[in-house]
């Protein structure tokens, strides 16, 4: 197979060679072409039909543009549109505005994409857990698995739940799991 | 001997042509991967097929699509055949698909797709096929790529000369190939000449949903009816079919239905036998054959079975029918983008016959008959000539056309497709495809309107052409660029079962209607549950029903209690995902029956019976999110006599 795959690999290479020895255009071109056609994968399909996904319901909703600008920052719009399920607890643009003065500015830097990543990753857990699920996590003791690896607590107080302390005031199905919107955003 | 012969030649052509290609390869210098081939073929990660073709799936029973020019398989859609990989004529949903007045029939022969026109062009609507081994005609949604519906023909066996449409699609066509006594009964069968019956039938079709339904069937001559095609612009109200074994052979027709110089052309004025039969015209006879519709709002194939077919006896209308005499045992029946030219290709001979419509109309005014074949009047061969293709190849079988006034015929003896021009007759290239061709296609090549571009060969033998996998190699087929003056070979790639005959279309025509989910608020299914709060179980006696949902990424519900041995379990799951390519599967354990897989938004039913007791569990057979490991369930099942109560729950 390895073989196979270097062979198939070796003829694309002569391919592309012989391509760029009788194109005038060459052929970095034709492939960046390719490229640009479907430059996201999932998150670029045309779809009007299906419910909208956890990155469309995003987009479309003003109280989350600094959530979604975050998301295009750390380039992770492919984890929001995958199959999941996902559950993604989305801090309203208050929750980034709370922040110590300096913070976003400084998450959204290209450099600290990786950083950025990482925290808007422990805002979502793999499963769909909607309002009654939640509650059924804290009423068991069942702590939530980010997709981080951390483990964040559900707690319910007066009938608000909240996670890792955020607390949850509305909640969005989405195709490929829910949105529960929160107050704050959750650090470590 | 005949074998050998065959493949002399095959290695002679295949050396010259060898030669010659080393030769070409030579004057060109840069080799095959610096010419412009590849990138012919090439669709890259990302890009989409130009066009789409659907190939006959022959003795697989069902019909693949395909992506040209890539050669791409993206779907094989079951049509005749169960099909475990959706649980077509497995779920109880389907399993009423396949019946047929011989019961429950899970597989035939596919031969010949027809994608459905108006005014002679391709309109996208949906592909009808034939089954050919228990007389049957399918129709596919291009919108949804399901069987929707199958009707059975009754008095016909091998349902070869179909399933071709009429311009506007107002029939499809089925013509049988096997002669037959009609009704059935039991009577010698060295008794067949004169007495056996052809059947060709005229399937209406309703234009707003595409249900079918027989107009009528004109009872012909025993003859063997092979193909066939619609007259198209002028020549629209006509079906030609050709006929092979005019001897009336019933035994060794390798050699007796080879005796006479020249078979028929059947040429069946249409319109003017549905007015006669719109008339009061026809005799009713008593039939029994299946009609099964599959409603896509219920999620449900009914199957109904029908009792009466209207005949129309060739001699109670006279003038509607004729007979050209076309050379030896003609396979294809083709007629050309403008109507005028039909065209023979007598599979045993070297050169293509092609009729004039024209002249068969002015022979016919003109009264100029060389005698009939049981009362039906035959034209002579030369009244209706308009020119023969003196083609140096062997074995013609089936012309397309390019739109340019170009004919493309296959030679499966000297294993070919010949470029030829249509009027003056002249061969203008050829090009062997070494493989033992048998039908080609261009996309809409049997329209008015061809898309022309590529022409797919589709050879019989395989042999040396793939990595050898056993004895029995999938059949290949070949792209062929046909833009230009000289044919070229772009890329072969292997086909699924035994196409037969395909048909293609521009990608445009199809994939914007091409549908994305079932809505979840349209689903009429009376096991349908709009939620997973509706989930439930119900027992009476001995059936158990199972209200079920699947969602990402959970059954709900999925402990279940108070089964017993000897009970008849139906699993009923909606597929509560309202995204575009999210299939939920069902399995379990034992079960005597196939995965089913369940499209968002639409409910299945999947039958168990269980015979050991135990706790048994049940699975998502698709991988369909990254908790699809997870989506799991228990079924409890108790002694016959036990006294545990039914009960289910989810996560308590």
């Amino acid at each position: 197979m390895k073989t196979f795959k270097l062979l198939t690999a070796a003829l694309l290479t002569l391919l592309v060679c012989a391509c760029s020895n009788t194109s005038q255009t060459g052929s970095d071109a034709s492939s960046n072409d390719a490229q640009s056609s479907h430059p996201q994968g999932q998150a670029s399909v045309v779809d009007d039909v299906s419910d909208p996904n956890i990155l469309q319901v995003a987009i479309s909703s003003e109280p989350h543009s600094t959530l979604v600008a975050a998301v295009q920052a750390a380039q992770i719009e492919h984890v929001l549109v995958n199959a999941g399920p996902l559950t993604v607890f989305a801090p309203v643009n208050e929750a980034f505005d709370a922040l110590p003065e300096g913070t976003l500015e400084n998450l959204l830097k290209p450099e600290n994409k990786g950083d950025l990543a990482t925290i808007l990753t422990r805002h979502a857990a793999p499963g769909s857990y909607d309002i009654e699920v939640l509650k059924r996590e804290a009423q068991k003791g069942r702590k939530l698995y980010m997709a981080t690896g951390d483990y964040l607590e559900v707690t319910i107080e007066g009938g608000n739940v909240s996670v890792g302390g955020a607390r949850i005031v509305a909640s969005v199905p989405a195709s490929n799991g829910i949105i529960h919107v929160i107050e704050q955003v959750i650090l470590p | 001997m005949k074998t050998n012969i065959f493949l002399k030649s095959t290695l002679i052509i295949g050396l010259i042509t060898l030669i010659v290609g080393c030769g070409q390869n030579g004057n060109n210098g840069s080799g095959a991967l610096g010419s412009s081939i590849a990138e012919k073929v090439y669709v890259a990660p990302g890009e989409r097929d130009e066009q789409y073709a659907f190939l006959s799936g022959g003795y697989s029973g069902n019909l693949t699509v395909y992506g040209l020019p890539s050669g791409r398989l993206f779907k094989e859609i079951p049509v005749f055949s169960q099909f475990p990989t959706s649980g077509y004529g497995y779920s109880e949903e389907t399993k009423p698909m396949l019946n047929t007045s011989f019961g429950f029939i899970p597989w035939d022969d596919l031969h010949h797709p027809d994608i459905s026109q108006t005014n002679g062009e391709l309109d996208g609507r949906w592909i009808f096929a034939n089954g050919n081994n228990t007389p049957r005609i399918a129709r596919i949604s291009l919108t949804t790529f399901e069987t929707e519906e199958i009707i059975e023909v009754p008095n016909s066996a091998g349902n070869h000369s179909s399933s071709f449409i009429t311009e506007n699609t107002e029939y499809v066509v089925a013509g049988t190939r096997f002669a037959v006594p009609v009704p059935q009964q039991d009577m010698p069968i060295n008794e067949y000449k004169a007495n056996f019956k052809g059947a060709l039938t005229f399937i209406a079709v309703d234009q707003e949903h595409g249900h079918m339904d027989i107009k009528f069937q004109l009872l012909m001559p025993g003859f063997n009816y092979d193909l066939s095609h619609p007259g198209r612009g002028k020549s629209h109200g006509w079906f030609f079919f050709s006929t092979y074994n005019t001897e009336e052979a019933n035994t060794l027709l390798e050699v007796n239905a080879s005796q006479n110089d020249k078979d028929f052309i059947a040429a069946i004025n249409w319109k003017k036998i549905e007015e006669f039969v719109n008339n009061g015209g026809g005799t009713k006879m008593a039939a029994n054959y299946a009609h099964n519709v599959y409603d896509e709002s219920t999620h449900m194939a009914t199957s109904t079975m029908k009792k009466e077919v209207l005949t129309v006896n060739p001699m109670d209308v006279p003038g509607a029918i004729y007979f050209l005499p076309t050379p030896k045992s003609p396979h294809g029946c083709d007629v050309d983008p403008n109507g005028e030219y039909i065209i023979g290709a007598g599979k045993l001979s070297a050169n293509i016959t092609v009729h004039s419509f024209d002249k068969m109309l002015a022979a016919i005014e003109a009264e100029k008959f060389d005698g009939d074949a049981y009362g039906i009047p035959i034209l002579n061969y030369d009244d209706v000539l308009a020119g023969s293709v003196q083609s140096g190849g062997l074995g013609p079988l089936h012309t397309e056309f390019d739109g340019r006034g170009n004919a493309y015929t296959t030679f499966f003896i000297s294993s070919e497709v010949v470029k030829w021009k249509l009027d003056t007759w002249e061969v203008v290239d050829r090009k062997p495809t070494y493989y033992s061709v048998g039908h080609l296609m261009i996309p809409g090549g049997n329209s008015r309107k061809p898309h022309g571009k590529y022409l797919v060969a589709m050879n019989k033998i395989t042999k040396d052409r793939y990595l050898p996998t056993g004895p029995e190699m999938e059949h290949s087929a070949q792209i062929y660029d046909i833009s230009g003056e000289k044919m070229e070979l772009l890329y072969d790639f292997p086909t699924h079962g035994e196409p037969h005959y395909a048909a293609g279309a521009d990608a445009e025509l199809i994939m914007n209607n091409s549908k994305k989910i079932y809505r979840l608020d349209e689903n009429n299914h009376p096991y349908g549950i709009k939620n997973p709060g509706e989930a439930r179980i119900e027992r009476k006696g001995k059936e158990v029903h199972i209200y079920m949902s699947s969602i990402r990424s959970h059954f709900t519900p999925d402990n279940i209690e108070g089964i017993k041995v000897g009970d008849k379990v139906y699993f009923h799951i909606t597929n509560h995902e309202q995204d575009f390519d999210v299939p939920h599967g069902f399995a379990m354990i034992g079960q005597g029956t196939s995965e089913i897989l369940i499209m968002p938004g639409q409910t299945k039913t999947s039958l168990w019976e269980p015979k050991q007791v135990g706790v048994w569990p049940f699975y998502c057979t698709d991988f369909c999110s990254a908790l699809h490991q997870e989506m799991q369930g228990y079924i409890r099942v108790s002694p016959a006599n036990s006294n545990i109560e039914l009960s289910w729950s989810l996560d308590e």
